[in-house]
């Protein structure tokens, strides 16, 4: 409790104090971690041509565990050179993979999704190792829904011909894809089953600093017999995301990843002919009406921002709160924050993580230091930080304005940005007043406000009464500069055909 | 009404989920496990219950196990008839209160005048604790100022007495009903008085979900008023994880106050043994067989 308020209960001793709970340590929770063994390798290739082949370049560098700050394995850097060694092998494959009968192509896709299901703990305990997000959330969100993408589009693979009446889908041929590294394996497979669903073959490059699960990966696609070829992955930094973008044999390139890259990609894609796909940042609007359902509400907020430490391109970083709730909201907000678990995140109780990488931590660090000189109220709960590794506190800034940089610029950490609204067409154009438009949430009793809101609100995906729910089955991409294309149900699909 | 509130269904199930998640282990599962076994209510409420079954009932809860050092449960509940017996096997300074269902316990439906008399005679015979029953009829078709009168007046019929006011949610069916009468409720009774689930006489009893609105409400109405209520889930609860689970709600959403037996109780007969099965499983590494644990009427 402030201060303030102690002297003023002294000054006037029949004011009841305000009553307040006491999150102590009266109960505490012994460690609880997870004890899978990740079967790691201290030094990962590139895979090409169905092998785990040396970089040419014969240099590696290092995959740190974000807990810890410490090296965890080996990453092979790979070059142009090595970039043009997977795309021929995916070319060379690519006829046969397309020419295969749909059904056969299913197999191979189902095979996959029951070798992840199989590895789930395994894989799992990896992606935390190597990305720093809890493990409650590597387990029970980022492996199952990897597998159920897989499941999902080998049920397409012999349905193309009904999938678009009066066009015939043929694939593109070999398609380039880069992905982030806040869901390595997730994007993974939202990126690669479509692709070779349709009769694709893909080169694929992780994020630099969570590219181990693509790599195990690998190791599945080998078991399940996938052709040579079909299904490529090339790890290293910018140098090798650019040459995967601009080498001349890919027919289509798929980007999920920071609106600085997308451009740049756009840029050097322009006039080649290859069909693109960017899914980019965003600065999704959370927006509570006053007769929403308050705890559940809160609940959506904290899952909105602090899912994944807040690394999601579509977290609800901005909160719009109805005036007349607003107090309310902020007391249970603040109560419901202070019992988050932030720490090790291999143990099974964790609720936050770590940050992926010190950069991602400088970055957040930075704007957080922006919010405050901005004039915002800052708020975090008392929470210890683990003294090694990469943490950030949840961070909820109140008294927040519409042209402060921690509501223009996607902080993509545990920082949430709290605003308030008096009518339903301000909360509309608060929410709009961004360049970005990936996703939003609205919560609110109302149906009709539901639908209204729905049709108003300039995002990709809008959740009521919910939020980050995703499913194999509904599209998800942007409006604006949160990039565009859908990945997921039909509409991904059609992303990667071309339709005759 | 509306200012009290509503529930989305499919939320509160979701963050009800997470607390069954929760990995409690070592030291915080036995300081748990004790901690609910001083929560108890060990109960018998059956048409069959004997002076003789209600002593054995009253041994048990004193001293839960031979050799354990677990404390005394928070209290036995009893029919009303068997108050008496519970208090001679009790004595008048025990540690373990006696609680019993009044108000024609579980339909409730008698006159008032009949409720308020049982209630009377049952704090004279020595119960401490009064679990009510609310007219769930009088709730569903829209007499709210009735039901609360009710309430009211079982209180004031309490006197000392701590009383437990019985919603039956699986009666009242919607989320949005059993926030409601919580709060109805909480408003006519008293600083340590509790709100309490169910009567384990119904199909569906006490859930992590229904626990969830309940605790939500409690915590709302402690901010408008400062005035601390006590939950009590009763029915459906057997296995001690369920129980470290519903603790892991309190510890979250109400905090250290409410780690307590005076602001949260399990209305339960069986999880007790497997409580104890656990702490012995901690002590020893090795489960027991049932029958080593006396009172052991449930099977596992």
């Amino acid at each position: 409790m402030p201060t303030a308020a102690h002297k003023k209960s002294k000054s006037s001793p029949r004011r009841r104090s305000e009553p307040e709970l006491i999150f102590g340590d009266l109960w505490e929770f012994d460690p609880a971690p997870e004890s899978a063994d990740p079967k790691l390798q201290a030094r990962y290739r590139l895979f090409i041509g169905g092998k785990f082949v040396a970089p040419k370049s014969g240099k590696y560098f290092p995959s740190f565990n974000p807990a810890t700050a410490k090296p965890i394995a080996e990453i092979a850097m790979a070059s142009p050179a090595d970039v043009d060694a997977a795309y021929q092998a995916a070319a060379k494959a690519a006829p046969a993979w397309a020419n295969l009968p749909g059904a056969e192509r299913g197999k191979y896709l189902y095979r996959i999704a029951r070798l992840l299901q199989d590895r789930a703990r395994e894989f799992a305990v990896a992606e935390t190792l190597d990305g720093g997000k809890p493990i409650k959330e590597s387990r029970d969100f980022d492996v199952p829904v990897a597998a159920a993408h897989f499941f999902y589009h080998a049920g397409w693979a012999d349905k193309l011909a009904y999938a678009f009446p009066g066009a015939t889908p043929q694939p593109h041929g070999v398609v380039g894809q880069v992905i982030p590294w806040n869901f390595p394996l997730l994007m993974l497979a939202w990126k690669i089953a479509p692709a070779i669903a349709t009769g694709n073959t893909v080169v694929l490059k992780p994020a630099e600093t969570t590219s181990i699960t693509a790599l195990k990966f690998a190791e599945i696609v080998q078991e399940a017999g996938v052709p040579p070829g079909v299904i490529n992955i090339v790890t290293g930094a910018g140098v090798t995301g650019a040459a995967v973008v601009n080498h001349p044999t890919a027919a289509k390139v798929a980007f999920t990843g920071s609106t600085d890259v997308g451009k740049l990609i756009m840029r050097s894609t322009a006039g080649t002919g290859k069909k693109l796909t960017l899914e980019l940042g965003g600065k999704a609007a959370n927006i509570v009406f006053e007769d929403a359902p308050l705890d559940q509400a809160v609940e959506g907020i904290v899952n909105g921002i602090f899912f994944n430490q807040g690394h999601v391109c579509c977290a609800g970083s901005r909160l719009l709160v109805q005036e007349s709730i607003a107090e309310a909201v902020l007391k249970r907000l603040r109560n419901r924050v202070e019992v988050l678990r932030v720490g090790n995140p291999m143990d099974k109780n964790t609720d936050i993580g770590a940050i992926n990488s010190k950069e991602q931590l400088d970055k957040i660090a930075g704007l957080v230091k922006a919010g405050q000189a901005e004039g915002a109220e800052m708020f975090q709960p008392k929470c210890k930080l683990p003294r090694e590794g990469w943490f950030f506190k949840p961070t909820l800034f109140s008294g927040v304005e519409q042209s402060h940089r921690i509501v223009r610029e996607e902080i993509f950490g545990p920082v949430l940005s709290i605003l308030t609204f008096r009518t339903v067409s301000e909360a509309v154009e608060k929410a709009n007043n961004t360049a970005y438009g990936l996703s939003a949430g609205v919560w609110t009793e109302k149906g009709s406000r539901i639908l209204k809101m729905s049709t108003e609100l300039k995002a990709g995906v809008i959740w009521a009464n919910t939020y980050n729910k995703f499913d194999p089955t509904s599209p998800f991409g942007g409006y604006k500069e949160s990039g565009f294309g859908r990945e997921g149900g039909k509409q991904g699909l059609a992303d990667y055909v071309k339709l005759t | 009404m509306n200012e009290i509130g509503n529930v989305d269904a499919v939320g509160v199930e979701e963050r009800a989920a997470k607390y069954g998640t929760r990995s409690i282990k070592t030291a915080s599962k036995v300081k748990g496990l004790k901690l609910a076994a001083s929560m108890v209510d060990l109960t018998t409420l059956e048409g069959k219950d004997t002076p003789g079954k209600v002593r054995a009932l009253c041994a048990k809860a004193v001293r839960p196990h031979d050799d354990l050092d677990c404390p005394p449960t928070g209290a036995v509940c009893v029919y009303p008839a068997m108050i008496k017996h519970a208090r001679a096997a009790l004595g008048d300074k025990s540690p373990v209160n006696i609680a019993s269902v009044a108000t024609a316990f579980p339909s409730g439906q008698v006159h008032l005048r009949t409720r308020l008399a049982e209630v009377k005679a049952a704090v004279a015979d020595g119960a401490d604790e009064i679990d009510m029953v609310i007219n769930r009829g009088a709730f569903l078709s829209g007499e709210y100022n009735r039901m609360q009168d009710e309430i009211a007046a079982v209180a004031e019929a309490c006197g000392e007495a701590v009383l437990k006011v019985i919603l039956e949610t699986s009666e009242l069916e919607t989320y949005d009903n059993i926030r409601a009468a919580s709060f109805l409720a909480m408003r006519v009774i008293r600083q340590g008085d509790f709100i309490k689930t169910s009567t384990g006489k119904t199909s569906a009893n006490a859930t992590l979900a229904n626990n969830q609105v309940m605790l939500d409400a409690i915590r709302d109405h402690y901010f408008e008023t400062g005035m601390a209520i006590g939950m009590k889930p009763a029915g459906g609860i057997k296995s001690a994880k369920q129980a470290l689970h519903f603790l892991v709600a309190v510890k979250e959403t109400l905090g250290d106050a409410w780690l307590t037996n005076r602001r949260y109780r399990f209305g339960a007969s069986s999880l007790l043994n497997d409580l104890l099965r656990q702490l012995v499983k901690m002590e020893t590494g090795a489960y027991q067989a049932p029958y080593t644990f006396s009172e052991a009427a449930g099977a596992y």
